[in-house]
């Protein structure tokens, strides 16, 4: 029996990431089981984030473990001063894995280190939040049926939106062609741009969010644009509309197109897409419970499409 | 060697270590990065050199004192064009050009004030991930920097 942590996107390969499609889908089906009787696994959150932390245990329970945890570092001897370091091996000595959210970076690597309890990175300030990237895969994947030869669509702040990067690069066996859509401050930072060459991905990168673009994708991947992001509050004013999602821009897209967004939303899908059958964004966080379900029985050595 | 041997004779090192060809901006961060600010040997530390490979260089010896070829590689990070001599007997007995380490534990800091490495008692730890120039990349919050801006521990 093996177990494996999962810290970034970029420690699985192709092949494991086609399993852990399987074994979502699998999930999907048959929810509710008992592989994990008598397993105990921790959420460490020392950063709060409710939607993610619900989401994990919530497939913890439906694979019939336990969960101890705290949803905040105030609740905890972290804030008395206590080293990351001591907090993992100190939570080692009850559970069997541990799902840990933290505001710094880098800091779920660092737990790997100290432990040999297998850690599961449930997003490290703005580094990585590999849960999140195989919710979205596998909403792609059973939306379209296969995640070979799409369109994808970015569209909002692609130079902070540590989503999009990591999506991105998990896509680069899939041969996707990107459409990066995002007002001048907030352009696709060239590092992955430079991925997108390496890799021999195709991108078309636009300030406008046009018909021609939204009518060619297979996905659009909505993203929030925040105005703390901006030096210039002018700009955000000037650009916040032009980002925007309405119904009536759908008119001419795919039968298949999906609207994705990793939530929450403020105002860059408007109200008025929730009830076109394109809209897929609340389907897509409930697709993070089989995902969370799948990274959480990998992480345990535990594989029930072996069987 | 001989030619060498005329040029390193600004200060005659009849034994030691003469690092040549460090670009002059990177000077002072060598010398950090060697350690040597405490030592008790002989050293000559030369600045704004003219060379005809790098235009304006910098230059260290330092008397009786032969480094392991880990910390020499150090150098790399910020000046991959250093030259490192060893002398003996007023000799140029060896003379190799540093070279840049796969993994760099321990020696910078990472720029990202969210680091992990920052917030912790522990060691830092950088991938080479370009050479031309020389990038490296944070192990723990995979942030980048080019190894001529890079902070020294
Ligand atoms: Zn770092």
């Amino acid at each position: 029996m093996t177990s494996k942590s999962l810290v970034s996107i970029s420690d699985i390969d192709k092949e494991e990431m086609l399993h852990l499609l399987e074994l979502s889908r699998y999930f999907e089906e048959n929810p509710n089981s008992k592989i994990l009787d008598g397993r105990v696994v921790a959420t460490l959150f020392f950063e709060p984030s409710t939607r993610t932390r619900l989401s994990f245990e919530t497939a913890v329970n439906r694979l019939g473990g336990r969960v101890i945890g705290f949803s905040d570092a105030n609740s905890t001897s972290t804030s008395k001063g206590e080293t990351l370091k001591d907090t993992i091996k100190m939570v080692s000595n009850y559970v069997d894995l541990i799902v840990m959210r933290h505001h710094l970076e880098g800091a779920a690597r660092y737990a790997t280190e100290v432990t040999s309890k297998p850690i599961i990175n449930a997003g490290d300030g703005a580094n990585q939040h590999p849960s999140q990237t195989m919710l979205d895969l596998y909403s792609i994947y059973k939306t379209q049926g296969t995640l070979e030869n799409l369109t994808i669509t970015m569209v909002g702040d692609l130079k902070y939106g540590r989503t999009v990067h990591s999506l991105l690069m998990a896509m680069r066996y899939f041969n996707p062609t990107f459409n990066f859509i995002a007002c001048d401050e907030l352009q696709m930072p060239a590092e992955y741009k430079k991925f997108c060459i390496d890799n021999g991905i195709r991108f078309n990168e636009s300030t406008d969010f046009s018909a021609d673009v939204i009518n060619s994708s297979d996905i659009i991947y909505m993203t929030r644009v925040q105005r703390e992001r901006f030096t210039d509050i002018m700009e955000y004013e000037r650009v916040k509309d032009l980002y925007r999602l309405h119904n009536s821009m759908l008119d001419n897209s795919k039968p298949t197109l999906k609207i994705l967004h990793p939530l929450p939303r403020v105002n860059e899908i408007d109200q008025d897409v929730d009830d076109n059958p394109k809209a897929y964004y609340f389907q897509q966080a409930g697709n993070g419970l089989f995902a969370r379900q799948a990274i959480i029985t990998r992480a345990l050595g535990i594989d029930p499409l072996a069987k | 060697m001989t030619s060498n041997k005329k040029e390193l004779a600004v200060a005659a090192l009849k034994a030691g270590t003469v690092i040549d060809r460090i670009p002059s901006t990177a000077l002072f961060k060598a010398v950090k990065l060697l350690g040597i600010e405490n030592l008790d040997r002989n050293v000559t530390i030369g600045n704004n050199l003219e060379s005809r490979k790098i235009g304006k260089k910098g230059i260290i010896k330092i008397a009786d004192t032969v480094f392991p070829e880990t910390v020499l590689n150090r150098i790399a990070l910020i000046a991959p064009t250093a030259v490192v001599n060893t002398i003996e007997n007023f000799e140029v007995k060896d003379k190799r050009q540093v070279e840049l380490p796969e993994t760099i534990v321990g020696i910078v800091k990472c720029d990202n004030p969210k680091c992990i490495t920052n917030n912790e008692p522990m060691d830092t730890k950088f991938h080479v991930v370009g050479h031309d120039p020389v990038v490296i990349r944070c192990h723990y919050c995979n942030h980048t920097v080019e190894g001529k801006d890079a902070k020294i521990l």
